[in-house]
């Protein structure tokens, strides 16, 4: 089956009415599974939407009457409805990299796959370190974005691990947590400094735990496939040995710590462990973390070429278990475009990352295909949990709250081409993957922003 | 017989029976090296391309000699790391180069898998002169072919492997290798120069050198690299030598009629003593003669066919993995 996108980000005008000048305008989701993990919603119910806000979730009830132009109906029988998807880790690359990614392709491949916020990385050139890079990328967002993007300062001047940019400056221009994403915070006394100045704000601090001097010039992970294949290693203690400190560290000044995209056993342990202490530490998990090991890497395949890198099987079963007992509060793609410049070279030399905006939905459902989480899991970790590590308002449909939901054709079987992906990138080693579940609609504020449309 | 393969890439991928066709051929270019007159017109017309961006001397002479013998006209381009940075991509370089029409690419590269990427990529045959720490094919088979002068099968041989193993692709084609053949690998070395799950590809473990000699018929000591990392593998060469060097005190314990290979270049007095290096039991110097006849046989097999339409019809490697495009 051929499949073909649509993107509409012009806002449609409401019919006019002549005695009350503009009529609200209206929309209602019929006859879905509605599924909101937050609030124990499961059945079969109608979602309508007013003003761009939920107005009510109902049972579909015989006296139902949608007729008029102010309705914009959306039949969504044998369709499962969950509130918008949030992917708390992006990479947008604008300013700076737009030959990789931009804001406005980067949130149309966002839309495409399902999410209706998106929170996206400060190592742009310049690096989101002023609240004028904010600023500049929130007034982008607000011309080009179908959807929500929420940008994340940098918790370093640079993300240079010396002086901490100033982050109370950053909050106010609209940054919604603090990253160095990408870069370790090598220096620990300059992480204590920056968690203890960040409880002043409440926001998150999310960490890329990496020991640098352990990884070392490593390519990928330090096992059987490295030593086979002669490349260097990562070893799992470079990432276990950060994720200690950065617990540690937050426990000591009672900040909120995020760790991004764990991959090793030992971390969720120590994950699992501070949550049990009352410790306010978050995680996130990636789709491919979760979905290949180290094996994806031979043939030097430097589609497989990740930080950090693609793990052994026990650290997936680990993860697995972690996502299971929710020591994982979040799927997040770090989604990194990168284009055939830093990819179609010698694996030493080719960069870090892969695009996963367009393929996290689908791989997710794939874990619940797999028995490994529940439906509800997969819909908690994309939504409600990602909002709660990151403080956002929204992941659950609350009536008077923005009207973001993703509907989800669930049985719908597709193959990955990477060629027709919305992103400007097309780095993924999922291509020609087949997948059982994708977004057909994304709807923001009461609006469609994605549709699919099957095309024979 | 003729090889299922366009490229030379791997041990890894080569089976028994092309391993050892590769050195009977071997064997016979090898009289021809005795030959007054050293030169066969086989590849004549015939254009290969020694691309190292590496530093060699020893297996880019080997290659260039090996050519030359053959009749085939070889050009040498050594490339320096520093000029890459700024200079065009490897697959630039190798696609310029290929429009050139040459028959055969020798690559040396620092990273693993480069030679890989070059089979993939172009219609002419690739040969890996070494890659990064993953595989040194022609050094392999040239080991096979001298401790094979030596013994008539490798059947049940014990072979030892001293050294920095996680640094060497010598090490990993050996491995892949002697195994094939049948031998018993032990590699001996400190801890930190003995990578994780190398047992997996079929070697034994012993951290002790006396130990390690006890019993063997073959060893190889590799050479090592005083200045490899910022955090060093080793406190110093004294100590290395002390514990991990072959001297004639520690070979009172070895077997009677043990073989002694080194890949080249040597440290004299660290890895090996000069009077082990320059000892009756030293295949040095034979290593190095067989190695261009392994070369000549490389070249022999993979271009020598009547017509280089034939390889283009074949499988490509199957080291490379298929992969988007990006």
């Amino acid at each position: 089956m051929k499949l073909k996108s649509l993107i509409r980000t012009e806002k449609r005008e409401a019919p006019p009415d002549e005695e009350h000048g503009y009529k609200m305008k209206r929309l209602v989701v019929k006859g879905a599974r509605v599924l909101d993990p937050a609030t124990g919603l499961d059945a079969k119910l109608n979602i309508i939407a007013m003003g761009g806000r939920f107005a009510s979730i109902r049972p579909p009830h015989e006296d139902d009457n949608y007729e008029g132009a102010e309705w914009d109906v959306v039949e969504a029988e044998g369709l499962l409805v969950v509130p918008g998807l949030i992917d708390i880790h992006t990479h947008l690359r604008e300013p700076g990299f737009e030959y990789k990614e931009d804001i406005e392709s980067g949130a149309k491949a966002a839309a495409a796959g399902g999410f209706t916020t998106i929170l996206c990385m400060a190592n742009t050139e310049p690096v989101n370190d002023s609240a004028s890079v904010t600023r500049l990328i929130t007034k982008r967002a607000a011309a080009v974005s179908p959807i929500k993007v929420l940008p994340i300062g940098a918790l370093t001047k640079g993300l240079e691990g010396r002086a901490l940019s100033e982050m109370g400056e950053l909050k106010d221009a609209g940054c919604v947590a603090f990253s160095d994403d990408g870069m370790p915070v090598k220096d620990p006394a300059i992480m204590r400094r920056a968690l203890e100045y960040s409880t002043s704000l409440n926001l998150p601090v999310i960490s890329h735990a990496e020991e640098p001097a352990l990884t070392g010039g490593g390519v990928m992970n330090e096992g059987v496939v490295s030593t086979r294949m002669g490349l260097k290693g990562i070893p799992n203690a470079s990432e276990d040995v950060m994720v200690a400190r950065d617990i540690a560290l937050a426990e000591l000044t009672g900040a909120r710590l995020h760790i991004a995209h764990v991959s090793t056993r030992g971390a969720v342990d120590l994950i699992r462990a501070a949550k049990a202490r009352g410790a306010k530490v978050t995680c996130e998990a990636a789709p491919h973390h979760l979905t290949l090991d180290h094996g994806a890497v031979v043939g030097y395949d430097t589609f497989a070429k990740m930080s950090p890198p693609l793990r052994a099987e026990e650290d997936i079963a680990a993860l697995h278990a972690a996502l299971k007992d929710g020591t994982i509060d979040a799927i997040a793609t770090d989604h990194a475009p990168h284009s055939s410049i830093e990819k179609d070279v010698e694996f030493d030399a080719a960069a870090n990352g892969i695009v996963g905006l367009e393929t996290a939905l689908g791989l997710t459902l794939g874990l619940v295909g797999d028995g490994i989480i529940s439906l509800a899991q997969a819909v908690t970790l994309l939504t409600s949990g990602p909002a709660r590590a990151m403080g956002i308002n929204s992941g659950t449909l609350k009536i008077g709250a923005s009207a973001d939901m993703t509907i989800i054709d669930p049985d719908m079987e597709w193959v990955v081409e990477p060629e027709k992906f919305l992103s400007k990138s097309r780095n993924t080693p999922y291509g020609g993957r087949a997948m059982k579940g994708r977004a057909i609609r994304t709807i923001v504020g009461g609006e469609t922003v994605y549709e699919m449309s099957a095309e024979g | 017989m003729k090889l299922k393969r366009k490229d030379l890439l791997s041990i890894e991928e080569l089976s028994v029976e092309e391993i050892s066709f590769i050195i009977e051929t071997a064997r016979s270019f090898k009289r021809v090296n005795e030959r007054d007159i050293k030169k066969v017109p086989t590849l004549r017309g015939k254009t290969v391309i020694n691309l190292f961006y590496e530093p060699s001397t020893r297996t880019r002479t080997s290659f260039e000699i090996a050519a030359k013998r053959m009749s085939a006209d070889a050009i040498n381009i050594s490339v320096s790391q520093s000029s890459v940075k700024k200079g065009e991509t490897l697959k630039d370089t190798a696609l310029n180069l290929e429009a050139m029409r040459p028959d055969c690419i020798v690559l040396r590269h620092a990273s693993s898998g480069a030679p890989a990427m070059l089979a993939e990529l172009l219609d002419c045959s690739v040969i890996n002169a070494g890659d990064g720490m993953h595989e040194h094919p022609s050094q392999a088979l040239l080991d096979m072919m001298t401790v094979l002068e030596r013994f008539d099968s490798l059947e049940g041989l014990n072979i030892t492997i001293v050294g920095d193993v996680s640094h060497s692709r010598v090490a990993r084609s050996n491995i892949y290798g002697f195994n094939k053949l049948g031998a018993n690998v032990t590699l001996c070395g400190p801890p930190t120069m003995i990578p994780h799950g190398i047992e997996e590809m079929g070697a034994t473990v012993e951290y002790d050198l006396d130990r390690a000699i006890r019993g063997a018929d073959v060893i190889m000591m590799l050479r090592i690299q005083l200045e490899r990392d910022r955090v060093p593998l080793f406190p110093t060469a004294r100590e290395y030598a002390d514990r991990y060097g072959l001297n004639l005190k520690r070979l009172k314990g070895a077997k009677e009629g043990l073989l002694i290979l080194h890949p080249g270049p040597i440290n004299r007095g660290v890895e090996i003593s000069p009077e082990v290096a320059d000892g009756p039991y030293s295949l040095l110097i034979d290593q190095v003669t067989n190695g261009l006849a392994v070369r000549m046989a490389l070249f022999y097999i993979l271009i020598g066919g009547p017509s280089e339409s034939e390889h283009e019809a074949e499988e490509p490697d199957s080291n490379g993995k298929e992969r988007g495009t990006a």
